[in-house]
């Protein structure tokens, strides 16, 4: 039976595992190391896939699953002080799925920023993406919290300039898992060297949340779990004591923490991914932490996708996964063991054991 | 939460089963097609308090105007049911929701519409002391009239060894939940087709929309069909699309709304019957998730024939409607708007004339034959559906 999930009544319930979330604001205070900072949420959609057919007509399933997270978000009390979206508005980067898609975003009641996808980006290297939205990468503050949106999903540059014959064939070949001649994802230089001067004016305890479309740690290649100057990025962010990185691309709940730095992923509201370990039977690295999903119903299309939202109180992100046809999951930054946990789930005893019969 | 449930009929039910609504069964057997009845170890079936149960069950006293009995709205003579698209209370005033069949609803692990309760017992208390419904004040009336009427205190004391004065409304209820769980039905043409054997119960029509059932049609991920038994529900909640209408562009402010009231100490099972926009939040109004917006659950299909009209709402008359408003993909028509909480199981389903035909015609095959002639009178009262015999 589903667990009330209604954030007043999460606060209410608090539970040993979030007395963080329950903290009196002096306590909070102290998290944040910083003057007068306030709780706040925001939500965060991610991975929607619109798919244009023709004319006027998109694949309905991928529609219907980006309507319910904006239906869902709406009912969010408190309201969410923002709305993040993880990137991949679009399937193939065509400017009427990009607009299909921020015509349903827009039915948000919140402030929204975005992330670039690569599904955003490869047919026309995010140029009808920057016309909509603006910067590709940038920063802001929102109480006492220091924000960065990277774009993650770029590759060689000889790759992505490349004579084409068709921009959709770049745009299929990055789209393509498994793909042999498939480009690795990376930041790229010159954004490292715009974080590095970003960084440079934050004090040490600035709770700091970076924003990118593909994890920035490596888990598995031939899907692009993984970013190839994740390393060059994390030595950037290890001098802050509280950095947490968001990311989407993966379809599936994963976390883990290197150094001060707490990695969490979005679900899609699109479609699930398996994860690597369990589908490609191939060596990858997913985080020890993750607590894998079951398997999705698939007469349920909206099973295994969802969205989240995030709780800031302790400078950490607390993210609540809301999982239709599931069970909700939260995964919250345990302060005393120094990284994210399930906050059901985590241990082996307390895990619900996978159907073996169908 | 969760009672300890024991799950053989127990040495009673053999007994019980005789009582006029289901077919004489040896000791430890269910009908043919269902699984044992679960029995709440706190409150055994015994033949003393099953008669208490039915006598209390069919009393009109226990309301305001001394015309309301659980009967009412779940009549023995429509199949537990009460025809009407939403019930009537006292002084004939409505509230919300389709009175469901009691039959087979001791296999439900939530009961009402949104599940508020877990168990008959406790589904019971409800709708006397409902405004709409019994609109008593409080229970105290119904231990009133119960002590001061001498057969019921010496029925009392047969099912639960108790002085007048000791009756409280946990008896009242276990004893009406003791009756209804003897109100299980079986024993269908569709029963005997697929657990019987009997390769001629069904139709060929009937067999094609068995097929389309499990197949195209997709009824069957909700509506469970098992190896061994068929409840026809996974009793779980979800949004189908029917009544959305009432709140749709309004969810919102409905929601907080209704949180807000909540938490102020509204009583859900009378809001829920009282104001149509928080009924149709559904599941959310009891579990507050925002995915279960407008979510209801999966009622049983057994005996479908003779409980229309259906849904939540009651707001689709035949089955022929029911079938194409998933036809259409969770709407009346196939260009109204859908609900922006729509389940991922629903999409069109691009059925053949044929098909749809089949398909009423396999739900025709769901009834027990101790209800087949409330179907017929449901046939002769509701307009023609396009089901044909074959």
């Amino acid at each position: 039976m589903s667990k009330p999930i209604h954030r007043r009544d999460f606060l209410r319930r608090g539970g040993a595992l979030l007395a963080a979330s329950t903290l009196p604001l002096s306590l909070v205070e102290v998290a944040f190391g910083k003057a007068s900072p306030n709780n706040f949420t925001f939500a965060y959609i991610s991975d929607s896939h619109i798919t244009h057919i023709r004319g006027s007509q998109f694949v309905r399933n991928w529609d219907r699953g980006l309507i319910r997270a904006v239906a869902e978000t709406n009912l969010l009390d408190p309201k969410p002080d923002f709305v993040f979206y993880g990137g991949d508005i679009a399937q193939l980067g065509k400017p009427e799925e990009i607009d299909h898609g921020l015509e349903i975003l827009s039915g948000l009641h919140a402030r929204t920023y975005y992330v670039m996808g690569e599904h955003d980006y490869y047919l026309d290297l995010g140029e009808h993406w920057r016309y909509r939205l603006g910067p590709e990468y940038y920063s802001f503050d929102h109480k006492g919290v220091h924000f960065i949106v990277l774009n993650s999903i770029l590759t060689w540059a000889d790759w992505m300039n490349a004579r084409w014959d068709d921009p959709m064939q770049r745009m299929r070949g990055m789209a393509r898992l498994d793909n042999p001649e498939g480009q690795p994802f990376m930041v790229g230089e010159r954004q490292r060297a715009w974080l590095e001067q970003d960084l440079a004016k934050l004090s040490r305890d600035t709770p700091i949340v970076v924003f990118s479309h593909s994890p920035l740690q490596k888990i598995y290649r031939g899907w692009n779990f993984w970013t190839e100057d994740a390393e060059q990025v994390q030595a950037l962010l290890a001098p802050f004591d509280k950095v947490n990185v968001l990311y989407g691309h993966v379809h599936q709940i994963q976390y883990n923490q290197i150094g001060t730095i707490a990695f969490t992923s979005a679900m899609a509201t699109a479609w699930p991914w398996p994860y690597p370990s369990t589908y490609k039977q191939a060596a990858s690295y997913l985080p020890k932490l993750t607590v894998e999903m079951n398997r999705a119903d698939p007469f349920f299309e909206r099973d295994a996708t969802g969205w989240q939202f995030v709780d800031m109180d302790t400078g950490r992100v607390d993210l609540h996964y809301q999982l239709p046809n599931n069970k909700n999951r939260v995964v919250a930054f345990d302060h005393e063991a120094g990284h994210p946990i399930d906050t059901e789930y985590q241990l082996a005893e307390q895990r619900t054991p996978a159907q073996i019969h169908y | 939460m969760t009672r300890s449930m024991t799950c053989s009929a127990g040495p009673w039910l053999a007994a019980l089963l005789v009582l006029g609504y289901g077919a004489p069964l040896a000791a430890g057997q269910a009908p043919l097609g269902l699984p044992p009845v679960p029995i709440p170890a706190d409150n055994p079936q015994t033949p003393a308090k099953i008669r208490l149960g039915e006598l209390l069950f069919n009393d009109q006293r226990f309301s305001a105007d001394g015309k309301v009995s659980c009967a009412t709205c779940h009549s023995p003579d429509l199949a537990f049911t009460d025809g009407l698209p939403v019930s009537e209370g006292f002084r004939g005033q409505t509230g919300t929701r389709n009175a469901p069949t009691v039959i087979n609803s001791a296999y439900m692990q939530t009961l009402f519409w949104d599940g508020r309760e877990p168990d008959l017992e406790s589904q019971s208390m409800q709708p006397p002391i409902n405004p709409v419904e019994g609109g008593l004040a409080d229970h105290q009336p119904i231990l009133d009239v119960i002590r001061a009427t001498p057969s019921y205190r010496g029925a009392f004391a047969d099912a639960f060894g108790i002085d007048p004065d000791e009756i409280t409304m946990e008896h009242v209820a276990k004893a009406i939940a003791s009756f209804e769980r003897t109100l299980v039905a079986g024993n269908s043409a569709f029963d005997r087709y697929l657990y019987g054997g009997e390769t001629d119960a069904m139709t060929p029509s009937q067999i094609r929309g068995l097929e389309v059932f499990r197949g195209k049609g997709r009824c069957v991920s909700c509506h469970v069909i098992e190896q061994d038994q068929a409840l026809f529900t996974d009793n779980r909640f979800h949004n189908i699309g029917v009544g959305f209408k009432r709140i749709r562009g309004a969810e919102e402010q409905t929601a907080a709304a209704w949180i807000e009231a909540k938490r102020a100490g509204a009583d859900t099972d009378e809001t829920v019957l009282t104001q149509a926009n928080v009924s149709e939040l559904g599941r959310f109004a009891v579990s507050e998730d925002m995915t279960e917006v407008g979510a209801f659950k999966t009622p049983t299909l057994r005996n479908i024939a003779a409980t229309a009209p259906y849904m939540h709402d009651g707001s689709l008359a035949t089955l022929g409607d029911v079938i194409e408003f998933y036809d259409n993909g969770g709407r009346v028509e196939a260009d109204d708007p859908l609900s922006d909480f729509l389940s991922g199981g629903i999409r069109p389903l691009g059925l053949t004339e044929q098909e749809e035909d089949d398909l009423i015609n396999f739900l025709h095959a769901l009834t027990s034959p101790d209800y087949a002639d409330e179907t017929q009178t449901r046939a002769a009262a509701a307009p023609a559906t396009t089901a044909s015999t074959d």
